[in-house]
C-alpha cells in the first residue's frame, strides 16, 4: 500500500463546493416545491437563485479544469467489470471479497461510477441548469422589456426541475452511503478532503484510463 | 499543520466565502420614483382667484340654475363638457364582445344592491351631476341642468335634498351660494365622498375600499390619502381632461381605456426586486398591495332582498347587526356586513359584460356583471376582487330579473318602499321599463364582482410571497390553468420522486445493516 496524492486541490474543492450548493439548492427549492419550511418562501427563493448562480459559475470552471487537465477522460464509460462491480455490491462486498475495480491517479472512477457520474454530468446536471434558467429567465409572450424566453407557463419547466431535483437527491442518499465502502469505512472520506488515499502499488499507475481495469486486488473505490 | 491549512483552503473557507456571498447577496436595485411623487404630491395646489370677488356671484340666487349659468358665463365651454360626461350622462356608448354597441350605464343597468333606478329617479338622482332628473323624460341636453357646486363647492355647504330629483333645498333653506363662492375649487374628497362613499345607500355598501373613514384615516389604512401622510385627493389619481374623469367602474363599464392606474405614478417596475417587478406581468398591483378590504368599517357582502316588506304592527323596521350595522331593514331585506375581508381573486382583462334587462337567463347564480380573462390571455392579470352576491326578484315565466319601482313621493303608485307590495312594485317597475311581467316571481341568487383599488396598504403590510406561494391555504387557491411555485404540484411525480428517495434510503439502510451485522459477526 502507498499513499497516493489522488485529488488535487481543485477538484476537491469543486468536489466539496458542489456538494454544500446541491445539498443548499435541494433545501430551498425543497422549500420552494412546498415541502419544507425553513427559511419562508421569499427567502428561499432569493437563496436557491443566488446559490443556482454560484453553482454555474462552479460548472463553468469544473468543466474548463475537466478539458485542460485531460480529466473528462475518467468518465469515459466502460462495460468492462461492469458486472463485476455490481455483483460486489450485491454480493461480494458481504463476503469481505476484493474490490474488482483498481482506483489509480488515472482511473479513479469505477465503471458503476463512470457510468452514474456520466449521466450526472451529461444528463441530470444539464437538465436542472436549462431548467433552472427557464424558470428564472422566462417571460410571458411580448410581455417585460425585453424579449426574454418566451414560454406560455411554468408547467412543464417545473416538473423537469422537480423531476431531476428527486433524482439528485435520491443519488446523495446512496452516493453518501457508498463512501463507506471504501478500503475502511473512513478512507474515501478522508481522500476528498485531504486529497491522499493509501492505494495497492502495482506499478501501473501511469496506465490511461479504459485500460486500467485491473483484474483483481482488494482496491478501494471512491464513490 | 501547513498541511492543515490548506486542506481548510480548499474544503472549507470557499463554502464559507459561498455562502456569505449567497447571504448578502442583493439584486440590482431599480431607480424607484417615490420621493419624487412624494414631493410633487406634497404640494397643495392654490386656487389663483376667489370666485366670491366675481360680481356675477354677488347676487341672490332664486334657483341653482341660475348658479350654473353664472358659473358658465365664464366657463363658456365647460357646460357643454359636462352634457358629455358619463358624470351627468348616467350612460355611455360602450362595445361588448358579443353584443356589439351599447349604451349602459346607470341609467339602464340593474345591480344586486339597491337594483336599478327605473321609476325611482327621484330619489336615486340625489347623486346626478345635474337638476331635475326625475324620470326619463329628462333633458340631457341643456346644460343649466348641469350642477357644479356638488362637486366644485369646497366648503362642505352646499347639499342637494333628499327625494329633490337632484336639487338642493330652495327657498329658505337653500344654501348659502355668498359663503360657497369663497371656497370654489378643484373637488376634494368630501366632494366625491358624497356619492362614491354613501352608494347603495349608505357608507361604504357598496365598494368596501371608498367610505368617509378616508376623510381622516392613517397610511394603515389608505397610504395615499392618510392624513398623517400625503393626504392626496381623489382627482390627483383620477384626473380629468374636460371633464372626463380617468377610471372605470365595472359595476357599469365595459371597456379598458382611460382607467385610473398606479402605473400611471410609480411605473411597471417600481420594486427594487425584479422578480416582484416580474410579477406585474399577470398579477395586478392591487393584488398584493390590498391585503384586505373594508378596513375600518363593514361593507355589505350579500343583500337579499327576498325578506323585504315585513312589517311590526304594519310598520317598517330594522335590526342591527353585532357591529352596529342595519341587518335587516323592511324596505330592502337582510343583509351580511363584514370587516377586514380578504378579496377574492379574478383573471381580469380591463374588459367587461353586464346582465342587460332583455337578457333571458335560466342559470344560477345570475352574474350582474362579468369581468372578462383568463390566464392565457395575454392581457389578463390577477385583480383582487369583492363578490357582492344577492338574492333578487325574477320572472321565472319571462326568466328574467326583475327590476322593482323602490320610491315614489306618493303611497299607491307601487313604490317598495312606500307600499311594501312586492308584486304592484314589480308591475310598475317593469311597466316602467317596458318590459312584460308574467305576474309571478321569485327570488333568485345573483353575484356582482367589483375589482378593488383603493385602500393601498403601506408596503410593509402588502401580500407576502407565502400567502399566495403555499400549498394548503392560497389566496390564489381559486384560480387554475396555470403553474404556481409553492401552490402546485404534479403528485404523480412527486410521489414516483419520493418513492425514488425513500426507495434508495431504504435499499442504503438495509446494505448498510447487512454489513454491519455480518462485521460483528466476524469479530466475535
Amino acid at each position: 500500500m502507498k499513499k497516493v496524492y489522488i485529488y488535487k486541490s481543485f477538484e476537491r474543492f469543486w468536489h466539496w463546493s458542489q456538494a454544500m450548493l446541491i445539498i443548499f439548492l435541494a433545501i430551498t427549492g425543497f422549500e420552494i416545491h412546498g415541502s419544507l419550511d425553513l427559511f419562508g418562501f421569499e427567502l428561499a427563493v432569493k437563496y436557491h437563485n443566488v446559490a443556482a448562480i454560484a453553482f454555474i459559475i462552479l460548472i463553468v470552471f469544473t468543466i474548463f479544469w475537466h478539458f485542460t487537465t485531460g480529466e473528462w477522460k475518467q468518465y469515459l464509460p466502460t462495460t468492462k467489470n461492469l458486472q463485476a462491480q455490481i455483483r460486489y455490491y450485491i454480493t461480494g462486498i458481504f463476503q469481505n471479497a476484493p474490490h474488482p475495480t483498481r482506483k489509480t491517479t488515472l482511473s479513479k472512477l469505477n465503471p458503476l461510477q463512470r457510468l452514474v457520474y456520466l449521466g450526472l454530468k451529461v444528463f441530470i446536471i444539464p437538465l436542472m441548469v436549462v431548467s433552472g434558467l427557464l424558470f428564472l429567465f422566462y417571460r410571458y409572450p411580448q410581455k417585460g422589456d425585453i424579449e426574454y424566453i418566451n414560454v406560455d407557463g411554468l408547467e412543464n419547466i417545473a416538473y423537469l426541475h422537480t423531476f431531476g431535483a428527486f433524482l439528485l437527491l435520491a443519488f446523495l442518499v446512496v452516493h453518501l452511503y457508498l463512501i463507506t465502502t471504501g478500503h475502511t469505512v473512513t478512507s474515501n472520506l478522508k481522500a476528498m478532503i485531504t486529497g491522499y488515499e493509501e492505494l495497492e502499488e502495482e506499478g501501473e499507475d501511469m496506465v490511461s484510463g479504459t485500460e486500467t481495469e485491473a483484474k483483481t486486488e482488494e482496491n478501494n473505490s471512491k464513490s | 499543520m501547513k498541511k492543515l491549512i490548506h486542506i481548510l483552503f480548499i474544503v472549507l473557507v470557499p463554502q464559507i466565502i459561498i455562502a456569505v456571498l449567497i447571504y448578502n447577496y442583493q439584486n440590482i436595485k431599480n431607480e424607484g420614483n417615490l420621493e419624487e411623487l412624494q414631493e410633487a404630491y406634497a404640494q397643495v395646489p392654490q386656487s389663483s382667484v376667489d370666485h366670491a370677488e366675481f360680481a356675477v356671484l354677488q347676487q341672490d340666487f332664486e334657483t341653482p340654475h341660475e348658479v350654473t349659468e353664472a358659473c358658465l358665463s365664464c366657463h363658456t365651454e365647460r357646460g357643454q363638457e359636462l352634457l358629455k360626461s358619463s358624470h351627468f350622462n348616467w350612460e355611455r356608448e360602450t362595445f361588448i364582445p358579443g353584443r356589439g354597441v351599447v349604451y349602459l350605464g346607470k341609467n339602464n343597468l340593474i345591480n344586486n344592491f339597491c337594483t336599478g333606478i327605473a321609476g325611482s329617479e327621484q330619489t336615486c338622482t340625489r347623486c346626478h351631476a345635474g337638476f331635475g332628473y326625475y324620470d326619463t323624460t329628462y333633458n340631457f341636453h341643456n346644460e343649466k341642468n348641469v350642477d357644479c357646486l356638488v362637486c366644485h363647492d369646497n366648503s362642505g355647504i352646499y347639499k342637494k335634498a333628499k327625494g329633490s330629483a337632484g336639487y338642493p333645498a330652495m327657498g329658505e333653506n337653500a344654501p348659502d351660494y355668498g359663503a360657497i363662492a369663497h371656497h370654489i375649487g378643484r373637488p376634494n374628497k368630501q366632494n366625491c365622498g358624497v356619492c362614491h362613499f354613501y352608494s347603495a345607500g349608505g357608507n361604504n355598501v357598496k365598494h368596501g375600499q371608498l367610505e368617509k373613514a378616508l376623510l381622516n384615516t392613517t397610511k394603515d389604512v389608505d397610504v395615499h390619502m392618510a392624513q398623517n401622510g400625503l393626504d392626496m385627493e381623489c382627482v390627483d389619481c383620477h384626473s380629468a381632461e374636460n371633464h372626463v374623469m380617468k377610471g372605470r367602474y365595472y359595476g357599469i363599464s365595459s371597456r379598458d381605456y382611460n382607467r385610473a392606474t398606479c402605473e400611471q405614478c410609480h411605473n411597471d417596475r417600481p420594486h427594487e426586486d425584479d422578480i416582484i417587478n416580474e410579477h406585474t406581468i399577470k398579477v395586478a398591483c392591487q393584488t398584493c398591495h390590498i391585503p384586505e378590504y373594508a378596513k375600518v368599517n363593514a361593507t355589505k357582502m350579500y343583500w337579499d332582498w327576498s325578506t323585504a316588506c315585513d312589517l311590526k304592527d304594519g310598520n317598517p323596521y330594522y335590526e342591527l347587526d353585532s357591529m352596529g350595522n342595519k341587518a335587516y331593514l323592511s324596505i330592502k331585506g337582510s343583509f351580511t356586513w363584514k370587516r377586514n375581508v380578504k378579496p377574492d381573486y379574478k383573471f381580469f382583462n380591463g374588459t367587461a359584460d353586464h346582465y342587460l334587462l332583455t337578457d333571458v337567463v335560466d342559470t344560477f347564480p345570475v352574474q350582474i356583471n362579468t369581468l372578462f380573462g383568463s390566464y392565457d390571455d395575454r392581457e389578463s392579470k390577477i385583480w383582487p376582487v369583492k363578490i357582492h352576491r344577492g338574492k333578487q326578484p325574477y320572472d321565472p315565466q319571462q326568466k328574467r330579473i326583475l327590476q322593482a319601482k323602490l320610491w315614489d313621493p306618493e303611497p299607491g303608485n307601487g313604490a317598495l318602499w312606500v307600499d311594501f307590495d312586492w308584486d304592484a312594485s314589480l308591475k310598475a317597475g317593469m311597466e316602467y321599463i317596458g318590459l312584460p311581467y308574467s305576474g309571478e316571481y321569485e327570488f333568485v341568487e345573483t353575484e356582482m364582482y367589483l375589482p378593488l383599488n383603493h385602500m393601498v396598504s403601506p408596503a410593509t403590510k402588502s401580500v407576502s410571497c407565502a400567502e399566495c406561494h403555499n400549498r394548503d391555504n392560497s389566496r390564489m387557491a381559486g384560480l387554475s390553468g396555470f403553474y404556481m411555485p409553492g401552490r402546485d404540484r404534479n403528485n404523480m411525480l412527486d410521489l414516483i420522486g419520493w418513492i425514488l428517495v425513500l426507495g434508495s434510503l431504504a435499499g442504503v439502510i438495509v446494505h448498510g445493516g447487512i454489513r454491519i451485522a455480518i462485521n460483528r459477526k466476524q469479530n466475535h
